[in-house]
């Protein structure tokens, strides 16, 4: 189980992630889309999901990320991500319920470059009973 | 609404055209290198079917995606989009050897200065995928 302190509290993520044209490239491969000079819109999630499962599967907070599925998901795009981007993820657990025993878990997910508001993404986590 | 020389007609209620999209298990494991997400439910059989799942399923964020590369289009590129939100409410089913259907259409919702709301509709062997699926472009 959440532990339930952690609700409401900002995590930072200790690592700075560079992102490179050939991440983007292949991201967009997938896609079929061939202009790279730009990140695809949802480029950010294999960012924030790998930041979050660090957090999250800690300790401190001690989700348990082998049950997990994804419930929703929603970005909020300031600006592009581009390759060159040196970003810093923080984490705030927004809410947390559990509904017939499934853990319902709301995480917000901040990319920074230095002090610019990149992209904000929510993803509502739900851990199966 | 003036349709200027050239521009496209947009109003509320503009429907975009339909698109599909095709889904195999290669594109899953193509997915899975690109996002990191290496989750065995979306590649191996034996292990979706042992957590209750009725056969490989495609990541969300993958189904996600193809309808980001959708509402990219439409809006001319990446830098287009400044909100995309969905609920995933069904999986996309992957069978073995096939190839399935992601259907995916748009309706304008609302037109705000310079940005253009979507409402979105996607689904797979005609089961509704996303819920709530909306995005925000600048026009």
């Amino acid at each position: 189980m959440l532990n339930p302190d952690s609700v409401g509290r900002t995590f930072n993520g200790a690592e700075t992630i560079t992102v490179s044209q050939s991440q983007i490239n292949s991201f967009a491969s997938v896609l079929g889309e061939t202009k790279t000079d730009v990140a695809p819109p949802t480029f950010s999630i294999r960012i924030t999901l790998d930041q979050m499962q660090k957090i999250l599967s800690g300790s401190e907070v001690n989700l348990d990320w082998s049950r997990l599925i994804h419930g929703d998901q929603k970005f909020e795009i300031n600006r592009p991500i581009k390759a060159g981007d040196s970003l810093t993820c923080s984490s705030t657990i927004e809410s947390y319920r559990v509904a017939a025993g499934n853990e319902i878990v709301t995480v917000r997910g901040d990319l920074f470059s230095g002090s610019e508001l990149v992209v904000s993404t929510w993803s509502t986590l739900v851990v199966r009973a | 609404m003036v349709n200027f020389s050239g521009a496209r007609m947009i109003e509320v209620g503009t429907v975009l055209p339909e698109r599909v999209f095709e889904i195999d298990r290669e594109l899953l494991v193509a997915y899975a290198n690109a996002s990191g997400d290496q989750n065995p439910i979306h590649q191996n059989e034996e292990f979706a079917q042992s957590v209750g799942l009725p056969n490989v399923i495609a990541h969300g964020m993958l189904t996600m995606a193809l309808v980001g590369k959708y509402v990219t289009d439409w809006a001319g590129g990446s830098a287009s989009v400044k909100e995309f939100g969905a609920r995933f409410v069904k999986p996309v089913i992957v069978p073995a050897g096939e190839k399935v259907d992601l259907t995916v259409s748009a309706t304008v919702a609302e037109i705000r200065g310079d940005r253009i709301s979507l409402t979105i509709s996607a689904t797979s062997a005609g089961v509704k995928v996303l819920g709530m699926a909306k995005a925000v472009v600048l026009k």
